[in-house]
């Protein structure tokens, strides 16, 4: 499997006698857009932790193409090109859309460069901001953002960081049908040109948005394959979507 | 080897002082998030409480003390939560500072009601004396420290285990918007732990009193000491406060008798910065997935 | 005005202020004193760095003050010994110069030292500490325990750092009669233009970008992690930074007030500098540099009066600061000058504080 980027094997993540991932099997392919899915408690954040470093594994092992990533620094992790956004989004309040998204793309500045000021926009937050469409708010405290423009903020950060791969944790909960939309078609546009894997509760938007799907259940890989494979399960519909689609609604 | 047996009453009876100051601190610390400073004075007024009780109560003026201080130091804990304190929760920093103010306020309310010069608290006579055992010398005043000290942690064990207002308190310090949303009164919880918390530094002032002078910067020798129990012992876990309490009085006593004085403060602080390494946050930490 | 012009003129007019006009109308030993104010200016700015931009409250600074302090009045003691015992140490029978001591004879030595040692002391502990995300009030208490061991280390060892007393006594400083009016007169423009320089260098530190990160890291130190920079490193060098500024103003104290002594570098001395910062303005540098001056002449001038009054005067106006006026007189001011803008018609509003802690995990 030369052209896996994310190679998970035999995960297993335990809390306090809780065994919230046992033994899961995830590859993820270089440009590939991948939906996560399952009910709540299915771990599904718990292997986003994981590959980033929050968790750390009881066995197992997530490899990036070809580097172990367990037992990292979340920095470090960031560092060989992995990026996440959280459910809740964290935006800086303090600083304007502008300085969140070039404090993004900065890591890779050595430390003396940080000392002077900013001068101009770097190439790489130009993009990130017109691809999230916030060019107007650019001077603007992140504070004043709505929620939906918050999460944009988050993948406009997580653009800039130029990753390899970028995990989103649930980007349209809590959000209105317009902003769902234009979140569907950001992430449309950023899967073009990244491996993306996304998770996500919100069944219709799945339905729209998602190609591949591994569907979790209670710490463990239930199904994989396209959507229409998984709407069909009989498994999958008994554990999710039969709940899933009155949800969703 | 003798004075060495020596060492050891006093290290478990200057922990079992810090155990008293840092149950309060640990608790408040950990159910409200305040980082009180004030909580040194309580100690102070729980010694001049003993102090006052003499002209009445003579030669048993420190047992009479020990409830009277109790109240004293509760009811002024819990006048800073109602006047001051309530309105910082979630601003731990600004807690400390805010009762910093408190603090200076109180020592100097203390310095010109009762004089700038200690005084002194007669022990009551059936306390003078010593036991020996294995061939170390355990004088009585030290014997009754550590006898309340375990009568307060049983005393506490029993509130937090076995009743109801326990069990409201620490649903509170595990998740207060769940407790809150579950019925619990937090607000009249919060009370409650700040009164507790504040009446047992007053029954280590009293206890002070057995083995020193008192004055009013008593408080301010063992607030930071007893700041260094909650954060070696994780925020409040009665378990942790024990083992670490006992630990650094022991600590502290045994660098001073191997060193001086003037070292052992710096061991005792290198020794705290070393387990940090190995515990970050502390003995004995509730294990959450929350981010921040 | 722009401004970023209103900035740069009324800095160059307290410049004026201090540089020309106090000294022309002070007389001496006010003008000493504003100097010493000057020196404690220097230590809270970096407070101000520290605890306002950072979020890390340190309550001991005093340790760096004193560590940059006796580095150079070890220099000028050994100076004036002129290669004999200091005085104390001989009043305390000591016989031969410590080893600590020796490489305190070469001023350019102590000179670095000033700087070296403070900062050498904030990287081991920062590093140790920051690293195992030990931060907001665990730090805070860190950092007050090393004040007071600090202190008792100080006065428990007489022969070393002469004890209580601290150091004084000093007749030479650099060639110049450390007492003489023209040597302090020196001495305060000395002072007053270090506290300038640092100020522009820490406000430049503050608006680079790594003066950004900072104000990321204080406002969500884990989510920096997800960003990719190290947040230990940042608090590290910031502390290192703050660290360095009180051992500048300490060895500055020095030969403006004669003495650096235990009782000047304690938990207490350590917190009225955290104070002064609070009353003051956390949030701005300004206001860290304001409220050390204001709040130590305050106390000068009212210790003068009523001795025992200034302790109720603090702990009141403490109380007060952080009930009603949270970001100081800084804070207060901005609001005056919101609400007066805002009668015009003018841009919306910047939007109100920031979150300054994280909660305990």
């Amino acid at each position: 499997m030369s052209d896996a980027l994310l190679q998970i094997r035999g995960l297993k993540v335990v809390f306090d006698g809780f065994t919230a991932l046992d033994g899961v099997d995830l590859t993820v392919g270089h440009g590939e857009l991948r939906f996560l899915i399952g009910p709540n408690g299915a771990g599904k954040t718990t292997l986003i932790d994981v590959v980033t470093g929050l968790t750390r594994p009881a066995a197992g092992s997530v490899s990036f193409a070809g580097t172990e990533l367990t037992g990292r620094r979340e920095h470090r992790i960031v560092r060989l090109g992995i990026g996440r956004t959280f459910q809740t989004s964290v935006v800086f309040e303090e600083l304007t859309v502008l300085e969140n998204l070039d404090l993004a793309a900065g890591f890779r500045r050595p430390l003396p460069t940080l000392l002077l000021r900013r001068r101009g926009v770097p190439d790489a937050v130009a993009a990130a901001l017109d691809t999230i469409g916030l060019g107007a708010l650019a001077d603007r405290p992140a504070g004043v953002l709505s929620h939906g423009q918050r999460q944009w903020l988050e993948i406009g950060m997580l653009i800039a960081q130029r990753p390899r791969l970028l995990l989103l944790d649930e980007p349209v909960a809590g959000m209105g049908r317009g902003e769902r939309e234009r979140t569907g078609e950001l992430l449309t546009e950023i899967a073009r040109e990244h491996t993306v894997v996304v998770v996500e509760h919100d069944m219709e938007f799945l339905r729209r948005y998602a190609s591949q799907v591994t569907v979790l259940h209670e710490g463990r890989v239930l199904v994989e394959g396209d959507v229409a494979t998984v709407q069909a399960d009989p498994r999958v519909q008994e554990v999710y979507l039969g709940r899933g689609r009155e949800e969703a609604a | 080897m003798q004075s060495l047996l020596n060492q050891l009453p006093i290290g478990i009876s200057i922990g079992a002082v810090l155990l008293l100051i840092a149950l309060g601190l640990t608790f408040t610390f950990g159910q409200m998030g305040v980082i009180n400073m004030a909580h040194g004075e309580f100690i102070m007024a729980g010694a001049y409480t003993a102090y006052m009780l003499q002209d009445w109560a003579g030669d048993e003026a420190v047992l009479v003390a020990l409830p009277v201080a109790f109240a004293v130091a509760g009811a002024l804990g819990w006048l800073l939560e109602r006047l001051a304190i309530r309105h910082f929760y979630g601003r731990p920093l600004d807690t400390l500072l805010l009762t910093w103010g408190v603090s200076l306020v109180l020592q100097q309310a203390a310095r010109d009601l009762f004089g700038a010069p200690n005084v002194q608290v007669a022990a009551p006579p059936w306390l003078t004396g010593r036991v020996t055992l294995l061939g170390g010398a355990l004088p009585y005043p030290r014997l009754f420290i550590m006898a309340l000290a375990v009568a307060c942690v049983a005393g506490i064990w029993v509130y937090l285990n076995r009743s109801r207002q326990g069990r409201r308190m620490r649903a509170v310090m595990q998740n207060r918007e769940l407790a809150a949303v579950s019925g619990v009164a937090t607000a009249r919880v919060d009370q409650l732990t700040f009164f507790v918390g504040s009446g047992l530094a007053g029954v280590a002032g009293v206890a002070l009193t057995l083995i020193g002078p008192v004055g009013p910067s008593l408080g301010t020798y063992y607030i930071v000491d007893a700041f260094l129990v909650v954060v070696a012992g994780g925020l409040g876990r009665l378990r942790g406060a024990v083992i670490a309490a006992l630990a650094l009085g022991m600590l502290n006593s045994f660098a001073e008798f191997w060193t001086d004085a003037s070292l052992a403060k710096v061991i005792v602080f290198a020794v705290i910065i070393a387990f940090l390494q190995v515990r970050p946050q502390g003995l004995f930490v509730l294990r959450t997935r929350r981010l921040t | 005005m722009s401004p970023r012009l209103r900035g740069y003129a009324l800095f160059a007019a307290v410049g004026l202020l201090v540089l020309v006009v106090a000294p022309l109308t002070l007389p001496a030993f006010r003008l000493d004193e504003l100097a010493k104010y000057l020196c404690l200016a220097i230590a809270a700015l970096g407070i101000g760095l520290a605890w306002g931009q950072g979020g890390m409250l340190t309550l001991g600074q005093g340790v760096f003050f004193g560590l940059g302090g006796y580095a150079m009045a070890m220099y000028l003691k050994l100076h004036d010994a002129g290669g004999d015992l200091p005085d104390f140490m001989t009043w305390s029978g000591v016989e031969r110069l410590p080893a600590l001591w020796k490489p305190f004879a070469n001023p350019a030595v102590a000179v670095a030292a000033v700087v070296a040692v403070p900062v050498a002391a904030a990287v081991v502990l920062g590093a140790l500490v920051f690293r195992q995300r030990v931060r907001g009030a665990y730090f805070a208490i860190l950092t007050q325990a090393l004040a007071a061991a600090f202190v008792i280390l100080l006065v428990g060892r007489q022969g070393l750092t002469g004890g209580t007393n601290g150091l004084t006594n000093f007749y030479d400083f650099f060639g110049q009669d450390p007492e003489a009016e023209s040597t302090q007169r020196t001495m305060y423009f000395v002072t007053a233009t270090v506290l300038g320089a640092l100020y522009l260098a820490a406000r430049q530190l503050v608006r680079s970008r790594f003066g950004r990160l900072l104000v990321a890291v204080r406002d969500g130190e884990d989510r920096v992690r997800f960003l990719g920079y190290n947040p230990a490193t940042v608090k590290t060098v910031t502390f290192a930074v703050s660290a360095g500024m009180a051992g500048i103003a300490g060895a500055l104290f020095v030969p403006v007030v004669g003495i650096i002594s235990p009782s000047l570098l304690g938990v207490v001395p350590s917190l009225e500098l955290v104070v002064a910062v609070a009353v003051g303005g956390r949030y701005a540098l300004a206001g860290a540099v304001l409220g050390a001056v204001v709040m130590n002449y305050a106390k000068t001038s009212f210790s003068e009066q009523w001795a025992g009054g200034w302790l109720y005067l603090e702990g009141a106006l403490f109380i007060l600061v952080m009930t009603l006026a949270p970001k100081g007189a800084v804070g207060l001011y901005e609001q005056a000058r919101d609400a007066l803008a805002r009668r015009r018609p003018a841009p919306a509003p910047v939007p109100d504080r920031p979150k300054t802690e994280e909660v305990p995990a």
